[in-house]
């Protein structure tokens, strides 16, 4: 029987024969697109075990970052080549999650490596896709130690990875919101300050689906974590009573900090680090985590499938959270570390530090939005875990508002 | 020879357009027309409906993309025209320093050019702010975050790709010509359209090619000057490639918009009184 | 005539006035590589430095994103300029079989969202098992920059007097002879403001060049990622001497001109 005639007699092949007659149609040149499923079963337990069985120690590890997310000197890079005689290549090549994930796709499910050994990832949709995919290896636990013993409870307890079994955090921020305290008059504390007429056309949202799906629904009082297709039709339709009437000034990527320094926006929502930066600059921006609630957000690292040095990368991941690597990191990067012992760290550093030194040591042990206070932290809530199909109803629900 | 010569001119441009262009357009072409998740895959079905669902879905930011895309054009005309005639007539051994000192702003990345406009531009900072103290704008007039901040947008950062082939258009014109004509004709405007525009126009479609196509498909600046009802179709090419990874309708609305576009153009060369839209640009 | 001249010198302001309103971000540019910041963000003026300067290739990373990109530029122009101006000609001056459809391609070149276009390279170098690296950044510059060159080069061509390079021709000249003597010369300013819009282009390039960079880092990729943790200073002065060199090359070549004329 020729393909087509079972084709029409057989239902379900159909698919397959059109998919044979679109490639002989496109010729070569469907090579290049070839999307094919990467559904990842979820890895079993002797799977894991026998993979880092098989690996050995290398030598060397290939580090890929943000820009700006390591001393210049790559000080905890060096110590940790001293100490292990692992030699490292660091590559500051990620720039946005989208792009980064954008770009790893195509290459991974072609079953070529990506040429790194850890990458760092923000939690949200492209890493959900990269633990989806399959693209991240399973760590083993017993070889991260420190990160057992330094990391802080909330970081052991993701939601988008539980048991941290394919990352472990790199750094962490709050989002709250910030207010400019010279155009508000009055002490933000409520979530419903930014859904308040009275700041028509001065509030600033954010224009990640996430991220304004979860004040949506703080604000109705729901877990993002614990949320539902329910409630994210109902903070969908609250988040766009705010947008016809005129409250929302415009849905920002990271500019928000600007428009709310320099006063275009009154109040907005906003990322922790961001204002800690403007503060240090004396910009009049204050930071709340809400009294309903805020969210943290973390910077993963992951090691990408098909690296060549994942025992040696693993070591480095784990090496990181020694408390007085992890102080020197902080200390420049200052977001949110996922190792609480560095706050008394930086504390002690800052007693013999002199100068310059010793009051931006101290303006950093002192300050809530590098060391959030236990009250801030029970506030924080974990972003809603989604699969594919989930975000395809998640998506177009605050697309449609931010993207009108 | 000589009537190889053409095929000789263009084999390296169209090798370049056949390996690096064209294989990865008919890819887009089959990717438009399949449908799937991106975690199972996409296969082929066919599935012309992605573009009425696509085209259903984003009507609205596809006419307002034309629609900005358009007047940002007419203004870069307006604004372009002027300059590119006088540097071509006018501006005598400095010609190329002026070209260049119109685009040296851009030899500077767009994310330092978009931080200084927004500081520029804030509702109280140096401009915007000055003229309200001085009572000359009310308290709450903003420019960012506006539809206006768009098309302005889009006209500052295509300008130059306007009056660069107006110029180069022009500049070939012997300003002696043009004396002649102002002689002839009684006043300057009439020279001006009888004479000076007519041999100016292949610049004009040039430049209008090279502005209206990539400021209708533009992602950045609504993105970062517009205000809640300003997202144009780059931008939502951008979520579905990107965030959804729905690659059928991102390269339907792809296409879409290149098909769109090619109308526009042609319909563009018509009233250039042009007869064939693939010759338009060799007239 | 001297309603002419009040004319041409208000369209000699209105002129400079385009150039200062173009250049009108880049002087904050440079304001704030003299800013002396306490903290990452550069966007309040807390005093004048010098510290950027002296410290400005303190940053390895930025440094050779900076390098990268100009070399990559450098020879993506040279390459576009090179075919693109041969392709001018073709389509400006001569009738050929296939002229229809490579008018077509030239307008998909520049009609291409410039996301699908990254995507669809890098889908075609990965299925090639291409290595992404500095040449293919090159590759795909070229592509994007090509159709603009043509564009302009041919808005040159078109309306040129071949009678020049016909007499030319019958003078004994050889083909090459008559290119260089006749033809490149009447179509230079196509030619230069070509070369100067793939500059421009591929210099500021992030979207397409973030697909298929590899692991090769460009300044304007190096900076989206720092804008997340707050852009160093140094950036700015390097935005700086990008521009100031520019102007030295400006004012060069029009006292040279002046020289020659």
């Amino acid at each position: 029987m020729n393909p087509l005639m079972r084709g029409m007699t057989q239902p379900r092949t159909r698919r397959d024969v059109f998919r044979l007659a679109g490639f002989s149609a496109a010729g070569l040149a469907l090579a290049a697109c070839g999307v094919q499923g990467q559904k990842a079963a979820p890895p079993k337990a002797d799977a894991v075990a026998d993979y880092w069985a098989k690996q050995r120690k290398n030598g060397k590890v290939v580090f890929a970052n943000w820009p700006e997310y390591m001393p210049e000197d790559k000080g905890p890079l060096e110590k940790f080549k001293q100490d292990t005689g692992i030699a490292y290549e660091y590559k500051e090549v990620i720039q946005e999650n989208a792009e980064f994930f954008g770009k790893a796709d195509p290459v991974l499910r072609a079953g070529q490596p990506l040429g790194y050994d850890i990458v760092v990832m923000t939690n949200g949709i492209q890493l959900q896709h990269m633990i989806e995919l399959g693209y991240a290896v399973p760590l083993d636990h017993a070889k991260l130690p420190n990160f057992q013993a330094n990391a802080g409870q909330k970081y052991k307890e993701r939601a988008y990875d539980p048991g941290n079994k394919y990352t472990v955090p790199y750094t962490s921020g709050v989002t709250g919101i910030a207010y400019n305290t010279e155009l508000v008059k009055e002490e933000i504390t409520s979530i419903e300050s930014l859904f308040d007429p009275k700041y028509k056309g001065k509030v600033g949202m954010m224009a990640d689906a996430q991220e304004i799906a979860n004040f949506g629904m703080i604000a109705l009082g729901v877990d993002p974590e614990k949320s539902s297709e329910a409630d994210w039709r109902k903070a969908g339709e609250k988040l766009k009573a705010q947008r016809d009437a005129g409250i929302v000034r415009k849905y920002y990527d990271q500019s928000y900090i600007d428009a709310v320094a320099k006063g275009d926006v009154y109040l907005t929502m906003a990322w922790s680090g961001d204002v800690f930066q403007r503060q240090l600059a004396g910009e009049p921006v204050k930071f709340v985590v809400p009294a309903e609630g805020g969210t943290i957000w973390t910077d993963n690292m992951l090691i990408p499938k098909g690296a060549a040095n994942p025992v040696d990368a693993l070591m480095l991941m784990d090496y990181l959270y020694q408390p007085a690597i992890a102080a020197e990191l902080d200390e420049y990067i200052q977001y949110v570390t996922p190792v609480p012992a560095v706050q008394d760290l930086l504390r002690e550093k800052a007693k013999t530090a002199k100068g310059e030194d010793k009051k931006a040591l101290e303006d950093m042990v002192d300050s809530p939005l590098m060391f959030p206070s236990e009250s801030d932290y029970a506030k924080l809530r974990n972003y809603t875990p989604l699969t594919t199909q989930q975000e395809q109803v998640f998506n177009p629900i605050f697309q449609s508002i931010t993207q009108a | 020879m000589r009537r190889l010569t053409p095929y000789l001119l263009a084999l390296p441009s169209w090798m370049w357009l056949a390996i690096f262009l064209v294989v990865p357009m008919v890819a887009m072409a089959s990717v438009s027309l399949q449908t799937g998740n991106a975690i199972d895959g996409y296969a082929m079905t066919f599935s012309f409906s992605n573009y009425g669902d696509a085209i259903g879905r984003y009507s609205t930011q596809l006419l307002r993309s034309l629609l900005y895309g358009g007047l940002a054009t007419l203004a870069m005309l307006v604004i372009g025209y002027p300059v590119a005639y006088w540097i071509a007539f006018k501006g005598g051994t400095r010609k190329s320093m002026y070209l260049f000192l119109l685009l040296l702003p851009f030899f500077v990345s767009f994310v330092l050019r978009t931080i200084s406009w927004n500081f520029l531009l804030s509702d109280n900072g140096i401009l915007l702010g000055t003229l309200k103290g001085w009572g000359l704008l009310p308290a709450d007039f903003h420019v960012l975050a506006t539809t206006f901040a768009v098309i302005g947008g889009l006209t500052y950062n295509f300008l130059p790709f306007m009056i660069l082939p107006i110029y180069v258009a022009l500049e070939r014109v012997d300003p002696r010509v043009v004396e002649a004509a102002q002689d002839l004709y009684a006043t300057r405007a009439a020279a001006f359209r009888r004479v000076v525009l007519p041999l100016s126009l292949p610049g004009v479609f040039a430049g209008v090619l090279m502005t209206f196509v990539p400021a209708t498909a533009d992602p950045i600046n609504a993105a970062i000057l517009g205000g809640t009802s300003n997202t144009m179709i780059g931008n939502i090419i951008q979520t579905e490639y990107l965030t959804n990874l729905d690659y059928p309708t991102a390269s339907a609305l792809s296409f879409t918009l290149m098909a769109v576009l090619l109308v526009g153009i042609f319909v563009y060369a018509r009233a250039l009184g042009t007869e064939n839209v693939l010759e338009a640009a060799a007239r | 005539m001297r309603g002419t001249r009040a004319g041409d010198r208000l369209l000699h302001i209105y002129t400079w006035l385009i150039i200062a309103w173009l250049s009108s971000p880049i002087a904050v540019m440079i304001l704030f590589g003299f800013n002396d910041k306490q903290s990452k963000s550069n966007t309040t003026w807390q005093g004048f430095t010098l510290r950027w300067y002296a410290e400005l290739f303190d940053i390895p990373d930025l440094t050779t994103a900076l390098v990268n990109s100009l070399v990559i530029a450098l020879v993506s122009t040279a390459v576009t300029v090179a075919i693109g101006t041969m392709l001018g000609l073709a389509l400006g001056r001569h009738r050929f079989r296939g002229k229809g459809v490579t008018n077509f391609l030239v307008f998909a070149a520049i009609s291409t969202p410039e996301l699908v276009m990254g995507a669809s390279l890098l889908s075609l170098f990965v299925s090639g098992n291409v290595p992404r690296d500095a040449n293919t950044i090159i590759i795909a510059h070229v592509l994007f920059s090509l159709a603009f060159v043509v564009v302009t080069v041919r808005a040159r061509v078109v309306g040129l007097d071949p009678s020049l390079e016909e007499a030319a021709r019958d003078l004994g000249a050889t083909a090459w002879g008559t290119f260089r003597q006749v033809t490149l010369p009447a179509i230079m300013p196509g030619v230069l403001a070509g070369a100067m819009l793939s500059f421009a282009l591929s210099v500021d390039d992030y979207v397409v060049t973030s697909f298929v960079n590899g692991s090769t880092v460009t300044f304007p990729l190096w900076i989206v990622g720092a804008v997340k943790t707050g852009i160093p200073a140094q950036v700015n002065v390097m935005g700086t001497l990008i521009f100031g060199i520019g102007v030295l090359i400006a004012i060069g070549n029009a006292v040279a001109a002046r020289r020659r004329a």
